[in-house]
């Protein structure tokens, strides 16, 4: 009898534990949710401050709607990867998302992104949207796919203390690499204990050493990473040999940190959190956000940056036409291709950008605006010192190659900055590394000597 | 044979379902699926991530040309031999014969302090021992105070780092192992080879480690597979570098998959992980055979 019982039940138990593995979950809460994906850390909240605003708006307008904000713990790296990891099943995919604009196309391609040019043509407030901005939502297609929350752009912020200290003249303003290596000397001569002159370099510090420093120097030379009109990979520059050279000489002379530093992938939090603050730091390429890690409420908040630190635009090579470099990026929203709601995900979207509430995510998380009804407002142009300097430099801006290749060029351009300022390969080495690991990535016929 | 006999039989295994049913959906499963897309260029995301092509043995014919691969294979059975077999395993017997000889305080102390470590989740555990060898970590500190300079240690040696931090984090498995085996050594067998005159040494060489034979194989298989799946740990530590000098291929596998995108090549280099895991546990499965009479 009791043998039989024990039979029964292992039988029941076998069938449970199958049919559990099998069914799916049960869809939460009918199809009036909207599942919105974005980051969030602990440095940047603003992002998260926006949705929680959006979502009292939108769920006070729109009875029996649940908005299921998903906020994702992690750096930009992994937000990528965990977003496309999510994007790959409709069954995981979220209905509206936060996404970098370098990989619109990309994900495009994948078919993981809604196209938005009919609702948007409906949509009035898309003529405030600047045009320039605009086009990082299209895709190869000729169609918008997302809509930029803000943009950025990147310059050489540097403490007016330690300038004074060297005696150099205020304002700085560079008009070459020149310039600049002759400045990080005078610091180095004049406090032995100041960093003169950061820029990242190296593979600990991602996408952010190519961002704000490789291509900074690389821009400038004339050279560029893609040919746009024959659609290919430039190998071969002078620029990218001479580019690696500066990096080379500002380690070498130990005008910038020691390399076991700079390859810490921690190291800009102690720029903006330790050396800035403490004058320990002469001057590091970054991007317009800078401010908000410093604003009142930012994670490393410091009363006296207006005062101390200044901006300068990074110099052209040899100072040749336009005068200045500069590198941008930023973020969208985006709506999952496969919503089951594309309308109701539509119109959260759209409460999301209203005016009222890009304002205060552009000036809590210092953006660079986009809406044009926001870059007039008061409250945008007064949100910190350097809104107007970091403006200013979209005329000279550059953006990335955003094709699908891109992700592991940048490694590739990584590392042969690693390479140089380690001192494991000259800068013609390093060069004709990238050259080869460019080949293989892309194939040898989509490559371009220039 | 009698139906009555077969349904008999055949509804002996049905306990069993369940656990094989689990096994095959969340063993077996992905690792067949890893294998099918190491056969295509899957990617996170572009034109291939929704409809991959097969592209049959492509995947290990770029992975044979690859620069990375060489070095990534020699890391990875450095870090195996060294965090694993010498380290964790040596380290573990070491600890449980000597605790065995030790005042039950001092035993409890020392077992507690080395299973604290294993007990951490492995980011934590990660995150301590980057504490520990970073610029500014305890290891300098401590070193500053007896006067020897500040070291890089996770840029001068990252794999010494990375062995290290898991020969601290994994040592207690090993111990607690090797403790239960030794309280099944029976007394009478060391304390006749007393009597007849063997050291301490001698009766451990040919008394001890004969007779715990087969917790030695079952621990190194367990402890090399687990060391083999180790990513947190380098991930967070050194995130293989610098310049690929702690690129093991968990690491590697990762940053072809997520990293760039590539889930058809990172799946390759996953496959060749899993094959080197089957060619270690079969080597130790035989060495279990063996001693059986």
């Amino acid at each position: 009898m009791f043998r039989r019982a024990s039979k029964t039940l292992s039988v029941v138990a076998a069938a449970v534990m199958v049919l559990a593995a099998c069914t799916p979950a049960d869809p939460a809460g009918g199809n009036r949710t909207i599942k919105v994906a974005y980051q969030k850390t602990d440095s940047f909240t603003a992002l998260d401050t926006m949705f929680q605003n959006a979502k009292k708006e939108f769920e006070a307008a729109n009875q029996g709607v649940t908005i299921e904000l998903q906020p994702i713990q992690a750096n930009d790296d992994d937000y990528g990867t965990k977003l496309a990891l999510a994007l790959r099943s409709p069954s995981t995919a979220p209905d509206v998302f936060y996404e970098d604009t370098f990989k619109v196309r990309s994900d495009v391609d994948a078919g993981y992104l809604l196209n938005l040019d009919s609702r948007l043509s409906g949509w009035g407030d898309w003529n405030t949207f600047d045009a320039g901005a605009k086009e990082a939502g299209k895709a190869d297609d000729g169609g918008t796919y997302a809509v930029p929350l803000g943009t950025d752009t990147r310059a050489i912020w540097y403490n007016k203390k330690v300038f004074e200290a060297a005696g150099i003249g205020l304002p700085w303003r560079p008009s070459s690499w020149q310039d600049i290596l002759d400045t990080a000397r005078k610091i180095k001569a004049s406090q032995p204990d100041v960093i003169p002159f950061n820029m990242y370099a190296g593979k600990g510090t991602g996408e952010g050493s190519v961002m704000q420093g490789f291509y900074e120097l690389l821009y400038g030379t004339g050279a560029g990473l893609y040919d746009q009109d024959s659609k290919k990979w430039v190998v071969g520059s002078a620029g990218f040999k001479d580019s690696l050279t500066f990096l080379e000489t500002l380690y070498g002379e130990k005008l910038a940190v020691p390399p076991a530093e700079a390859l810490d992938p921690n190291i800009w939090k102690k720029v903006f959190g330790e050396w800035f603050p403490k004058a320990k730091l002469g001057a590091t390429v970054e991007g317009s956000y800078a401010p908000s890690f410093w604003q009142d409420g930012g994670s490393y908040a410091w009363p006296g940056y207006g005062q101390d630190m200044a901006v300068a635009p990074f110099p052209t090579q040899t100072g040749a036409e336009p005068g200045a470099v500069s590198m941008s990026g930023g973020w969208t929203l985006a709506l999952g291709a496969e919503t089951k709601q594309p309308d109701l995900a539509f119109n959260f979207l759209t409460t999301a950008l209203n005016a009222k509430n890009s304002l205060a995510f552009t000036v809590d998380s210092s953006q660079i605006a986009v809406r044009t009804d926001v870059a007039a407002d008061p409250g945008y142009q007064s949100a910190n010192p350097f809104v107007k300097d970091v403006s200013s430099l979209v005329a000279v801006t550059r953006y990335r190659p955003a094709t699908s290749d891109y992700p592991r060029i940048s490694a590739a351009v990584q590392e042969a900055t690693e390479a140089v300022i380690t001192g494991s390969r000259t800068p013609e080495q390093a060069a004709a590394d990238y050259d080869t690991a460019v080949a293989g990535i892309v194939g040898g016929d989509k490559t371009i000597r220039k | 044979m009698p139906a009555s006999h077969r349904t008999r039989q055949v509804l002996r295994y049905l306990p069993v379902l369940p656990a094989a049913v689990l096994l095959l959906v969340f063993l077996a499963g992905p690792v067949l699926w890893a294998f099918h897309a190491s056969l295509t260029n899957a990617g996170l995301t572009g034109r291939h991530a929704r409809n991959p092509e097969w592209v049959g043995l492509d995947n290990y014919q770029r992975l044979l040309q690859d620069p990375v691969l060489p070095l990534s294979l020699a890391l990875t059975v450095l870090f195996v031999a060294g965090s694993a077999i010498l380290g964790q395993n040596v380290l573990g017997l070491a600890l449980a014969v000597l605790m065995r000889r030790a005042r039950p305080v001092v035993s409890a102390t020392v077992g507690t302090a080395v299973v604290a470590a294993w007990v951490l989740p492995e980011i934590v555990a990660a995150f301590a021992a980057y504490a520990f060898f970073s610029r500014d970590g305890t290891l300098n500190q401590l070193l500053g105070r007896l006067g020897v300079p500040e070291t890089d240690w996770l840029y001068t040696v990252p794999m010494a780092a990375v062995i290290l931090a898991n020969v601290w984090r994994g040592t207690a498995f090993s111990m607690l192992v090797y403790r239960s085996a030794l309280s099944g050594v029976p007394g009478e067998l060391t304390e006749a080879a007393q009597m007849d005159g063997a050291g301490a040494w001698q009766r451990l060489a040919f008394i001890t480690l004969p007779v715990i034979r087969g917790s030695i194989a079952t621990n190194l298989m367990l402890v090399t597979l687990q060391t083999l799946a180790v990513f947190t740990l380098i991930w967070v530590m050194t995130a293989g570098g610098p310049a690929n000098g702690s690129t093991t291929l968990p690491v590697m596998a990762y940053q072809e998959a997520f990293k760039f995108g590539d889930i058809g090549y990172g799946t390759a280099v996953a496959t060749v992980l899993i094959l080197i895991g089957a060619v270690f546990g079969a080597a130790y499965l035989r060495l279990l055979r063996e001693q059986r009479p």
